[in-house]
C-alpha cells in the first residue's frame, strides 16, 4: 500500500534544476533510501516533501490526501516529520523541553512520561536535565532522531542521520530503525552506503534533478547506470 | 517548587515595602510597579519570544488614551474604562502584529517603530479630542473605582501591587507552560520549530497579543493611578525605555523588568540631582548593556550557576 | 499670489527640501548598504553638524563667508571624525550585528542629544548665510542662497557618485558590501572600510546641514525630523540602493515641500510613517525595483 505518492515534482533554483520532474513513491512500513552524487537534489526532494521548499509544479499525495500546498508545520500535523541533517537540536534548551516540544504537539496528556518514555527509547533518558548544546555530539544526533520520533509520525525522514557517528553508535542507530517498521515508514537520506545496503528494503538513485535507478539494494548494486554516476560518468 | 516561593517571597516583599517607605518613594514604587508590569509585557514579546519592537509605546499609549477619553469624554464608568485599556492594547497589538509579522529583524523594528509613531502624531493632530502634547488631567470621580480611589495613596498602591503581581505570576504560569516552551522555541530557532509542527506565525501573534495586552492594562492603570494622560507617553522615549528595563534587568527572565525598572527608575533619579543630563545615562545604560551585558543581571545570574531561574 | 505662482514657490522650497534630503538619506543608505547597520543616531550627526557650524560662525572672524567656508570642510571632518570613533568603541566590537547596533545607535542618539544640550544649550540660533543675494521673479523674490544649497548639494552628491562608482575607494566599498569574506581574503582591510564608510555616512549628513543652518536655526533637537525623512526615503527607495535613494529624495523633498505648504504637516508626516510601515511589510525592496 502506497503511503506517499509525488508526481512531476519540480523545483529549480535561478537557472539551476535541482529538481526536475520527479515521480517518487513509498509503501507503507517501508526503510526507502535516496541516493546520489552530491547535488543529485536529495536535500531538496525531501525538502519538498516535507514543505520546507515549495514545489513549482506536481503534485504530492500523503496518505490518499493532496498535501502539495500545505505548508510544513501543517504536514507535520499530517504525520510526515524531517529530523535535520545538521543537527538543529535547541542548544540553549534542555534535552528534555527539546524532546517536550515534539510530545506536546502530538497532544499527550501526561507530558513528562510521555518525554520520558521518548529519551528512554534512544538511551538519553539520563541526559534529560542537561542543556541540549552541552551533549556530545552522537548523543545530539541521537536527540534529534528522539525528536522526530517523538512526533509519533507515520513518516520519519532523516537527513544524513549517520555523518560523524562513531562505529558503534551507528550499530545501535540501525538497530533502533529497525525496530520503528513497519509501525513508521522511514526515508532515509545516506552517504554511508553499508548502511543503506543493510538497512534499506528499496533504493531510489537521484542524479542531476531526475530519478535514475530504483529498486532493490542488490537490484541499484548491479545497475551500470548507477555505477557509472557514482564512479565518474 | 523552589522557584515559586521565590517569586512568592518577592511579591511579599514588594508588598510590605509600602508600610516602611516614606511618601517619596511610595510613590515612586508604585510609579515602578506599573512601568514594571510593561516591562514583563515587553519581555514576553522581546525576552521569550524574540520579537524586538520598537513601538510598544503605541500600546502603552493606546491602552491610557482609550482609558482616559472613555472616563473623560465617553462618559464610562471608570472600572468599565479600565478593562478597555488592555482590551485596546491587545487590539492594537493584533492589529500591528498581522502587518508587522511578516517582516523579521531590523524592519521588523522599523515598521513597529513606524506604527508607534504614526499613533503618536495622530495624538497630536487630532488635539481636539486628545489635548495634544499637553494630554488631560482626570477628575477625582474618573479615578474612583467603586469605594476604591485611586488619589489615595495606599489605595494606589494596592491598585499598582495587584496589577504587578497578576502580571508576574501571569508571566511565569506562561513560560513554564506549553505554550511558553514553544514561544522560547520560536526566538530560539524559528525554522526548527515549524518542523515540529508549530506555525512560528501564530506563535509570535499570539506572544504580541499577551504582550500588547499588559502594556495596554499598565497604561491605563498608569493613567487612571497619576490622573493623567498624555502624549509624551506615545513617544519613542516610551518605547526604548520598556527595552533598557529589560536589557537591564536580563531578557527572558520573570524577575528581569522588576529589577531593570527598579533600578533605571532610580539610577536616573540620582542622576538627575548630581546632573542635569540625565540622557546621558539612558545612553550610556543602553551601550553599556549591548556591549558587556547582552543578557542583563539575571541573566548573568543564570549564566553563573542559578540555572532554573524561569 | 496666484496657485501657478504659488505652486512654483512650493515646488522651489521642496527642491531645497530634497536637495539636503538627498544628501542625509545617501549618507543613512550608504552605511546600510555596507554596514547593514540602521544607524538611528544619524540625525544627531546631522545636528552635530548645525550645531559645529553656529560654533565655527562665532569663533571665525571676518566675512559670514569665510566662517561658512570654514564650517563646510571643519565639521563633517569632526562628526566624521566622531563617527569613526563611535564605529571602532561601539558598533566593531558588536560585530555589527543588526539588532545590537539598533541598540547601540539608539544610546548614541542620547549621547549626543544631551552633549549638545549641555554644551549648546537650549536655544535656537541663526548662523548669517555666506552671502545676500536675491533672485527677482516677476511673481515673487527668493533668496539666491537657497539655489547655491540646491548647486551644493548636486556637487557633493556628483562628488560622491565618483568617488562610488570611478574610485578605487568606491570599488573596495561595494566589494565589502557583496562579501565580506572575499573582500578580506583579496586583503581589504575590511575593518577601515566599515569605520570609513561609517564616517562618511556621518559626514553626507553633517554637509547637509552645514549647508541648511543658515535657513533653518540650529537646534539640539533638529535631528529628529531629518532622521525620519531619511529612514522615509532609504526605505522607499530600497535598502542600501543608492540610485533609490536619490529618485526618492526628490520624490519625497518636493512632496514634503508642496504638501506642507497646502496641507497640515503631521497630517502629511502620519501618512508618510504609514507609507513607509506598509513599504516595508508588502515591499520590501523598495518602490523603485530591486537593484542595489
Amino acid at each position: 500500500m502506497s503511503l506517499l505518492e509525488a508526481r512531476g515534482l519540480v523545483r529549480h533554483f535561478g537557472g539551476l534544476r535541482a529538481i526536475d520532474g520527479v515521480d517518487f513513491d513509498l509503501s507503507a512500513g517501508e526503510i526507502h533510501a535516496l541516493i546520489g552524487p552530491n547535488g543529485a537534489g536529495k536535500s531538496t526532494l525531501v525538502g519538498l516533501l516535507s514543505g520546507r521548499i515549495p514545489a513549482q509544479a506536481g503534485t504530492i499525495r500523503f496518505d490518499g490526501r493532496d498535501i502539495t500546498r500545505l505548508p510544513a508545520h501543517v504536514r507535520v500535523g499530517c504525520g510526515i516529520a524531517y529530523a535535520f541533517q545538521i543537527t538543529s537540536v535547541f542548544p540553549r534548551l534542555t534535552t528534555f523541553d527539546n524532546v517536550a516540544l515534539a510530545v506536546q504537539r502530538t497532544g499527550a496528556r501526561d507530558l513528562a512520561a510521555a518525554t520520558g518514555a521518548a529519551l528512554a527509547r534512544v538511551g538519553l533518558a539520563g541526559e534529560a536535565g542537561q542543556l541540549a548544546g552541552t551533549l556530545s555530539y552522537g548523543h545530539q544526533r541521537l536527540l534529534e532522531i528522539a525528536m522526530g520520533l517523538a512526533l509519533a509520525p507515520r513518516l520519519l525522514i532523516l537527513d544524513e542521520p549517520t555523518q560523524g557517528l562513531a562505529t558503534g553508535e551507528i550499530e545501535s542507530f540501525m538497530a533502533l530503525v529497525r525496530s520503528l517498521v513497519p509501525e513508521v515508514t522511514v526515508l532515509l537520506i545516506e552517504h554511508n552506503m553499508e548502511v543503506v545496503m543493510d538497512l534499506a528494503q528499496r533504493i531510489t538513485v537521484l542524479n542531476a534533478g531526475r530519478v535514475l535507478a530504483r529498486g532493490t539494494p542488490s537490484a541499484i548494486q548491479a545497475d551500470r547506470a548507477v555505477q557509472a554516476a557514482y564512479l565518474g560518468g | 517548587m523552589r522557584m515559586l516561593a521565590l517569586h512568592l517571597a518577592v511579591l511579599a516583599g514588594v508588598a510590605a515595602l509600602q508600610f516602611v517607605l516614606p511618601a517619596y518613594h511610595h510613590t515612586n514604587a508604585a510609579r515602578i510597579l506599573v512601568l514594571a508590569t510593561y516591562a514583563i509585557g515587553f519581555n514576553i514579546a522581546f525576552g521569550y519570544t524574540g520579537l524586538l519592537s520598537l513601538g510598544h509605546a503605541l500600546f502603552f499609549a493606546g491602552g491610557m488614551y482609550a482609558t482616559g477619553l472613555l472616563v473623560d469624554q465617553g462618559g464610562w464608568q471608570p472600572w468599565a474604562a479600565l478593562l478597555a485599556g488592555p482590551a485596546a492594547g491587545g487590539v492594537l497589538a493584533a492589529g500591528v502584529g498581522l502587518l508587522a509579522l511578516r517582516t523579521a529583524g531590523p524592519a521588523f523594528m522599523i515598521v513597529t517603530l513606524m506604527f508607534a509613531q504614526a499613533f503618536h502624531l495622530a495624538i497630536l493632530y487630532w488635539g481636539r479630542f486628545t489635548g495634544g502634547d499637553e494630554g488631560f488631567t482626570l477628575s477625582g470621580a474618573a479615578r474612583r473605582l467603586g469605594p476604591f480611589d485611586l488619589a489615595d495613596p495606599a489605595t494606589r498602591y494596592g491598585a499598582a501591587f495587584l496589577l504587578f503581581a497578576a502580571a508576574m505570576l501571569g508571566c511565569l504560569a506562561l513560560v513554564r507552560s506549553r505554550t511558553g516552551r514553544v514561544l522560547i522555541a520560536v526566538r530560539e530557532n524559528e525554522e526548527r520549530t515549524r518542523m515540529l509542527g508549530y506555525d512560528p506565525f501564530r506563535a509570535k501573534l499570539l506572544a504580541l497579543v499577551l504582550s500588547g495586552l499588559l502594556s495596554g492594562a499598565a497604561g491605563a492603570t498608569y493613567g487612571l493611578m497619576f490622573g493623567y494622560v498624555g502624549g509624551s507617553f506615545a513617544a519613542i522615549q516610551y518605547s526604548i525605555l520598556p527595552l533598557i528595563w529589560v536589557l537591564l534587568g536580563g531578557a527572558g527572565t520573570v524577575l528581569g523588568p522588576l529589577l531593570g525598572t527598579a533600578l533605571l527608575f532610580y539610577l536616573i533619579d540620582w542622576a538627575s540631582s548630581v546632573t542635569t543630563a540625565s540622557q546621558f545615562v539612558v545612553g550610556a545604560v543602553l551601550i553599556l548593556l549591548v556591549l558587556f551585558a547582552p543578557r542583563g543581571l539575571l541573566g548573568l545570574l543564570r549564566e553563573r550557576g542559578l540555572r532554573s531561574l524561569p | 499670489m496666484d496657485f501657478g505662482p504659488f505652486l512654483l514657490l512650493a515646488v522651489m522650497e521642496g527642491l531645497v527640501g530634497a536637495a539636503v534630503l538627498a544628501l542625509t538619506a545617501s549618507g543613512l543608505s550608504l552605511v546600510f548598504g555596507v554596514l547593514r547597520v540602521v544607524n538611528v543616531a544619524h540625525g544627531e550627526f546631522f545636528m552635530l553638524g548645525a550645531v559645529a557650524a553656529w560654533f565655527v560662525s562665532q569663533w571665525v572672524p571676518g566675512p559670514p563667508a569665510l566662517a561658512f567656508a570654514v564650517a563646510l570642510v571643519a565639521c563633517p571632518l569632526l562628526v566624521a571624525g566622531l563617527a569613526a570613533l563611535a564605529d571602532r568603541l561601539v558598533l566593531k566590537r558588536l560585530a555589527y550585528e543588526p539588532e545590537a547596533t539598533i541598540i547601540a545607535t539608539i544610546g548614541l542618539l542620547y549621547i549626543l542629544q544631551q552633549a549638545a544640550l549641555t554644551l549648546y544649550g537650549p536655544e535656537a540660533r541663526p548662523v548669517p548665510p555666506p552671502f545676500e543675494a536675491r533672485l527677482q521673479l516677476p511673481w515673487f523674490g527668493w533668496s539666491g542662497y537657497k539655489l547655491f544649497v540646491i548647486g551644493a548639494a548636486g556637487a557633493v552628491l556628483a562628488g560622491l557618485w565618483l568617488l562610488l562608482a570611478r574610485s578605487r575607494i568606491g570599488l573596495v566599498m561595494r566589494a565589502t558590501q557583496i562579501d565580506r569574506e572575499t573582500a578580506t581574503a583579496f586583503g581589504i582591510d575590511v575593518d577601515r572600510v566599515y569605520a570609513g564608510t561609517f564616517a562618511l555616512g556621518a559626514a553626507l549628513a553633517a554637509i547637509a546641514a552645514v549647508l541648511i543652518v543658515p535657513i533653518q536655526q540650529a537646534h539640539y533637537l533638529m535631528g529628529g525630523d531629518p532622521l525620519l525623512l531619511s529612514f522615509i526615503v532609504v526605505v522607499i527607495g530600497g535598502l542600501g540602493s543608492l540610485r533609490g535613494t536619490l529618485v526618492a529624495a526628490l520624490l519625497i523633498g518636493v512632496s514634503d515641500g508642496v504638501i506642507s505648504t497646502f496641507f497640515e504637516p503631521t497630517l502629511a508626516k502620519i501618512l508618510a510613517t504609514l507609507l513607509v510601515a506598509l513599504v516595508l511589510v508588502f515591499r520590501p525592496q523598495g518602490l523603485f525595483g530591486a537593484r542595489a
